[in-house]
């Protein structure tokens, strides 16, 4: 009190500015250890994120600006090239999908005959990326789609090649996803060869996950390719991850040195596709 | 008497405005971590110009926002902000006098202070904390000081003979 009169006194005193300081810091430090501890305050978050965005949209304009721009403005020659590119694209993957379809319709069965429950198919929407690259230490993404659209936290995110990452927060009209690259992630794979089980780490790279848990003897190579084992419940098993590209093994050592790149091209990534998981295999995680 | 104040208020929110676009702004890799903190900038130096309209709960405010814009632990960057406008206040006739030179060394320890503190509560709430380059944003803040104080000034000045 004493100490807030005398600085009253002196015109260039702000009043009371310690005491302001001290209370907003001591709210700083609750609001921090109620965030860390539960996630009590996602309403004010979701809230204060719809007020952000309106200047992500303005931050990411220009560049929309220059996509539809490149897009209205590619020549025709080039349209017929892309077309017919995609024509032998689509004929491909349209061969690939009729076997596809068999096999899934071969594996209930199989699973039937096992008595296994029935994987019913994911569902999946397409999303556009809006900003990345929040911060230099978190490989963050915030999509286009919220909880308006039925968007949850830990829900899986993945593009046409293969694993992106997951929601970690989900506002109203966005979502921020954490990569799988993030040094903070990791997923729960299994080598497509082998069936061999384990879980790839984020190294802060984009073009590069580690698999720090495998011991020296374990049967992985260059060019083994890793899906997602759906242990763990956030990612749907059978999603490609990654492909090995080095292994190292030092006797001394009790694990190898695995690395592996991401199937998919997390830098380069401009729509991603949001999955959701169905009862059946909620339930199944949750047993 | 209120229009007056509004006409003043209004330069304050645009470059803060500006400073949160300039602050989430997608940049590539390799500069990524070389991105200054544009809000801490801004806020620094309205601290030192009109100390009694934005001061700490102003900060504190702003740091809000870029803790959810970021996705930080949601205070964050808001108690940094908040204790680095609170120095600056108390300096500020100090630092209103300083030449050029010395201004900037001065934003450079603000700077390095808020760094700090964003380190320190990442080292407390185990986020993992990263190499050298957490620092490049010092650096790159208090190289841009100059021009962004040059800036801002004429800002400054222009709108207070407008209004």
């Amino acid at each position: 009190m004493v100490a807030s009169r005398g600085n009253n006194t002196n015109p260039a005193r702000i009043p009371a500015l310690g005491i302001r300081v001290i209370v907003l810091i001591i709210i700083s430090i609750l609001v921090m250890y109620f965030d860390h501890r539960e996630n009590h305050l996602d309403g004010i978050r979701r809230a204060i994120g719809a007020a952000v965005y309106p200047v992500r949209i303005a931050v990411d304009a220009p560049s929309r600006l220059w996509r539809w721009l490149d897009e209205s403005t590619t020549s025709r020659n080039d349209l017929e090239l892309e077309l017919g590119r995609l024509k032998a694209e689509r004929l491909l993957t349209n061969a690939r999908l009729q076997r596809l379809t068999a096999l899934e319709s071969e594996n209930a069965r199989l699973r039937a005959l096992l008595e296994a429950r029935n994987r019913v198919r994911d569902e999946v929407r397409v999303a556009e990326i809006i900003a990345n690259d929040a911060n230099a230490y978190e490989h963050n993404l915030v999509i286009g789609i919220g909880s308006r659209d039925g968007v949850y936290d830990g829900q899986a995110i993945v593009d046409a090649d293969g694993v992106v990452g997951q929601v970690i927060e989900t506002g109203i009209m966005t979502a921020q996803a954490i990569l799988i690259s993030d040094p903070d992630h990791a997923v729960p794979v299994v080598v497509n060869r082998n069936g061999l089980r384990t879980i790839a780490f984020g190294t802060g790279e984009f073009d590069r996950l580690e698999l720090p848990f495998l011991p020296n003897n374990a049967d992985i190579r260059a060019g083994d390719l890793l899906v997602t084992s759906g242990l763990g419940g956030a990612f749907p098993a059978g999603y490609p991850v990654a492909v090995v590209d080095f292994v190292t093994r030092m006797p001394q050592e009790p694990f190898a040195d695995v690395t592996a790149t991401p199937a998919a091209a997390l830098d380069q990534i401009r729509e991603v596709m949001l999955i959701w998981s169905t009862p059946a295999a909620s339930e199944e995680e949750t047993e | 008497m209120s229009r007056d104040r509004a006409s003043r208020r209004l330069p304050v929110i645009i470059t803060l405005v500006v400073g949160l676009m300039l602050a989430i702004m997608p940049l590539p890799d390799a500069v990524r971590s070389l991105r200054p903190d544009w809000l801490a900038l801004l806020m620094i130096f309205w601290a030192i110009q009109l100390p009694r309209t934005w001061s700490v709960g102003t900060a504190w405010i702003v740091g809000i926002v870029l803790d959810v814009a970021y996705g930080t632990l949601l205070g964050q960057h808001a108690l940094a902000l908040c204790v680095v406008v609170f120095v600056t206040v108390r300096l500020h006739l100090l630092m209103r006098v300083f030449p050029l030179l010395q201004l900037t060394a001065t934003v450079f320890a603000l700077l390095a202070l808020y760094q700090f503190i964003l380190f320190w509560i990442n080292g407390v709430a185990g986020v993992s904390s990263p190499s050298i380059t957490y620092w490049g944003p010092v650096i790159a803040g208090t190289l841009i000081w100059p021009p962004v104080y040059l800036f801002m000034s004429g800002i400054r000045y222009r709108s207070r003979s407008g209004g």
